[in-house]
């Protein structure tokens, strides 16, 4: 008999256990890829942004222009490049709505953001910052795993990069400096996770939707419109 | 019991880190952002499966086996403790070899990863120690 009630004490405790576990997993999945972005303002001043511009796609007539600012090694950005952007790309960068600019945001945890930014960084030198940045993100799983240098490299053979060019860029660390005093301009910012998105003086993080940057980017451009 | 309620918390982590893994859950948190580093790198998958999802069947596997353990009919029977012996064996040389791969190939931590290991190192002792106390009293 106190046997049967010890265990049936322990299957209640076993119980509370699964619930508290299963609610917490439950509750977590709220924050799901900010889903619906909410703009906050940016802090601080772009002070230094000017060092590290970025690289642009769309139109200069463009009459908005949305910063991405992003880290190779992330995973909610990976999934934002390969889900969301070809869409953005498609629907509001071709036709002229609005111009895309990215900017590195290195995380400090991320040991293989720094290399891979830089290779970034060193492709871009021959105009194929874009093939480079789509294989880091294609092949992010791979490199992060090890022999990442290697494995980059043959990446930027793939993006069609020279490779003797490439190899002195990477020798060279050219863009270090310029890569952390970026990443310095962005936590200034307050932007200290990826990918984050800014629009004018406001920004949002997490992997945005696509409606959700739609609408953010249409009633921007309404408000623009109304003035 | 030990075992149980340890397999049931081993079972948590891997759900929590399989969901992340499918997308089901936005943001890991990890506190210092290796648990993405881990989770993403090409070793998180062993023969095609994710293995967070082999933690998942594996843990649930040690939750029920431990669960028949103690009911009345089996309580007396050595299988069940030499059953969780062996899978939670096989279950702690993986849990090695992830950590190590941890520390000396992806050069990042998974504090996700790491409790997991040490709960599936500490059900593999506590059937051991249940083994070795069945035979002392047998």
């Amino acid at each position: 008999m106190a046997k049967s009630v010890k265990t049936n004490r322990f299957y209640v405790v076993l119980g509370v256990i699964a619930l508290a576990g299963g609610a917490a997993i439950f509750w977590s999945r709220g924050d799901r890829g900010a889903q619906s972005g909410t703009l906050k303002p940016l802090e601080g001043s772009s002070a230094g942004a000017e060092a590290m511009p970025g690289y642009v796609v769309g139109s200069d007539s463009a009459k908005l222009e949305v910063l991405e600012y992003a880290d190779f090694q992330c995973p909610a950005c990976r999934m934002f490049t390969i889900i969301t952007k070809p869409d953005v790309d498609e629907r509001l960068v071709k036709p002229g709505l609005i111009r895309w600019r990215f900017r590195d945001r290195p995380l400090d945890g991320h040991a293989k953001s720094p290399v891979a930014h830089h290779a970034a960084a060193c492709a871009g030198e021959q105009g194929k910052f874009w093939s480079m940045h789509d294989q880091l993100y294609l092949n992010q799983s791979d490199w992060v795993g090890g022999g990442t240098e290697k494995k980059i490299r043959s990446y930027a053979e793939k993006a069609g990069v020279d490779l003797a060019k490439y190899d002195e860029c990477m020798k060279s660390q050219r863009y270090r400096a310029r890569l952390a005093a970026s990443a310095e301009q962005a936590t200034a910012q307050g932007i200290t996770s990826t990918p984050t998105f800014v629009f004018g003086p406001r920004m949002v993080s997490g992997a945005l939707a696509y409606d959700a940057l739609k609408a953010i980017v249409d009633s921007i451009l309404g408000q623009k419109k109304a003035a | 019991m030990v075992i149980a309620t340890l397999a049931l918390i081993g079972l948590l982590i891997a759900t929590y880190l399989w969901l992340w893994k499918i997308g089901v859950v936005g943001h890991i948190i990890c506190g210092s952002g290796g648990c993405e580093v881990v989770q993403t790198s090409t070793y998180a998958t062993f023969l095609g499966l994710p293995v967070a999802l082999i933690g998942v069947v594996g843990y649930l596997t040690l939750l029920i086996v431990s669960l028949v353990g103690i009911q009345p009919r089996w309580i007396d029977h050595p299988g069940p403790t030499r059953l969780m012996a062996v899978l939670s064996g096989l279950g702690a040389a993986f849990a090695i070899y992830l950590t190590y791969l941890e520390y000396a190939v992806i050069e990042a931590w998974c504090r996700w990863c790491v409790g997991s290991a040490v709960i599936i190192c500490a059900i593999f002792l506590t059937a051991i120690l249940g083994m070795r106390g069945a035979k002392r009293t047998g």
